[in-house]
């Protein structure tokens, strides 16, 4: 196996299934936060379970483990590749040949990275180890959004994803080998749904809830 | 009418392998708009010898797209401003009256420069001689459609064997990936009863080589097959990465 994961392709593998997992991760995430439209207790019930849940608490070590290997390899891949080309281009128009998405994905990813950080200090961290007893978590989640620039933030964090995500998700499926001719056009079109679907999924959220607090 | 361009070259001067390059400019004039780009280099390389300097040294060959020889980093793409060309097939038409064009060799870590626009692509011809191979010995031209094979394969096949290894794929890609040139080698035999034998074999040790070599990792951004002179799919890329991938699944 050693050779395997040493070598360019199965680096690269490895960062395609710690990102299909965390494809997977975000759908289950926007599917709960959907649940604020609901209303309070549905929310804090679903919000309650995620965090106290046993099970949960298993997966979310093998959540955080996807993330963590997922970012220590595309630090190695970044600085292999930047090392093959040790002296660069004076001029260099790639704007015909490949997307801007495409040839930035440790930029995205990096940003989406800083929001990440945020985002488990104002939750996660709250909901789950805070030192009084949150009464709401809908409360918690709802408040927060009536800040203008965290729900700034929070836009543009996941307009960024929506870049990263566009191109990351054929991409995997490039990867691992699950393409041809006829599929590389649909993996892109699947993509760019999915990616447009949990991007305006999330934004929609903030948003709504921001017009709320200030209606 | 023939029109002409006047123009300014900025072009990647270093006189051996070890040697301290830097970009030289010449103005030159009178160049028409029916010149392919390496006459104009031919051009501007008279003029040089004539005036007693050293000539620009860049690769050619065949000078009609078959080759694979010429190389040159154009303007900021591999090949120059047009689409699915070598850079002997690409006309002096496609510049305006006045341009700067800057040219240099290609840049990667296996391609070290040997002097001015000329690179060494040696590590081709090692990942080649890794596996990109058949060991049978098929004897005698067989008798045609003794063996069947689909016409969608044989194809898929020709369109990988097109590649004519220039290496404009690792040139373009930012990361200096030989995917593209070490899929299509891949390909190319893979389609084929024949090459299907040592499939598996074939992509470790080809896949292999290329990491020794030194070159970067594929990150799809596809821009090998947008600047590859023969349109090679990263299509060929996804069936590399599959053969890799069942290869070491079987192990």
């Amino acid at each position: 196996m050693a050779p395997f994961i040493n070598s360019s392709i199965g680096k690269k593998v490895i960062m395609s299934l710690t990102g299909i997992f965390l494809l997977v991760f975000l759908v289950v995430h926007l599917g709960i936060n959907m649940l604020l439209f609901v209303s309070e207790d549905v929310f804090n019930a679903a919000s309650h379970f995620m965090a106290k849940n046993p099970v949960m608490f298993v997966l979310q070590h093998v959540l955080a483990l996807g993330f963590i290997i997922h970012i220590i390899y595309s630090l190695i891949t970044s600085y292999l590749n930047m090392k093959a080309r040790p002296i660069g281009y004076a001029v260099i128009d790639r704007s015909k040949s490949s997307s801007w998405e495409s040839r930035n994905m440790l930029i995205t990813g990096s940003l989406v990275f800083s929001f990440l950080v945020l985002h488990l200090i104002n939750y996660f961290f709250k909901m789950k180890f805070g030192d009084v007893e949150i009464e709401s978590d809908f409360v918690l989640v709802t408040d927060l959004f009536g800040v203008w620039y965290y729900t700034a933030i929070y836009i543009v964090s996941f307009i960024l994803l929506y870049l990263h995500l566009n191109h990351a998700f054929q991409s995997a499926f490039q990867t691992l080998g699950l393409n041809n001719s006829k599929w590389l056009k649909r993996w892109k079109v699947i993509g760019t749904i999915y990616a447009l679907i949990i991007c305006l999924g999330f934004i929609s959220i903030a948003a709504c809830f921001f017009a709320r607090s200030i209606v | 009418m023939i029109s002409t361009l006047n123009l300014t070259l900025k072009i990647w001067r270093q006189a051996a392998p070890k040697a301290k390059g830097k970009f030289e400019s010449y103005h030159i004039s009178g160049i028409s708009t029916d010149c392919s780009f390496l006459e104009m280099l031919d051009i501007l390389n008279e003029k040089l010898i004539n005036e007693g300097k050293e000539p620009v040294a860049f690769d050619h060959d065949c000078r009609e797209g078959i080759c694979g020889m010429c190389s040159l980093y154009i303007n900021g793409r591999p090949h120059g401003p047009d689409d699915d060309i070598t850079t002997c097939q690409l006309h002096m038409r496609k510049f305006k009256d006045g341009a700067t064009i800057t040219i240099e060799p290609w840049r990667a870590g296996p391609f070290p420069v040997i002097k001015d626009l000329i690179v060494d692509r040696k590590a081709f011809d090692k990942i080649i001689q890794s596996g990109g191979f058949i060991s049978a010995n098929t004897g005698g031209t067989q008798d045609a459609n003794a063996i069947l094979i689909a016409h969608d394969d044989c194809e898929e096949s020709m369109d990988a064997a097109a590649c004519i290894g220039c290496g404009a794929c690792v040139a373009a890609c930012k990361n200096s990936s030989a995917m593209l040139f070490v899929s299509a080698k891949v390909s190319h035999l893979a389609k084929l009863p024949q090459g299907k034998v040592e499939a598996t074999k074939r992509a470790k040790a080809m896949v292999a080589m290329m990491d020794e070599l030194g070159f970067g990792g594929c990150t799809n951004t596809a821009a090998c097959e947008a600047e590859c002179p023969k349109s090679i799919s990263i299509s060929h890329i996804a069936r590399l990465n599959r053969e890799y991938l069942c290869a070491n699944l079987m192990d």
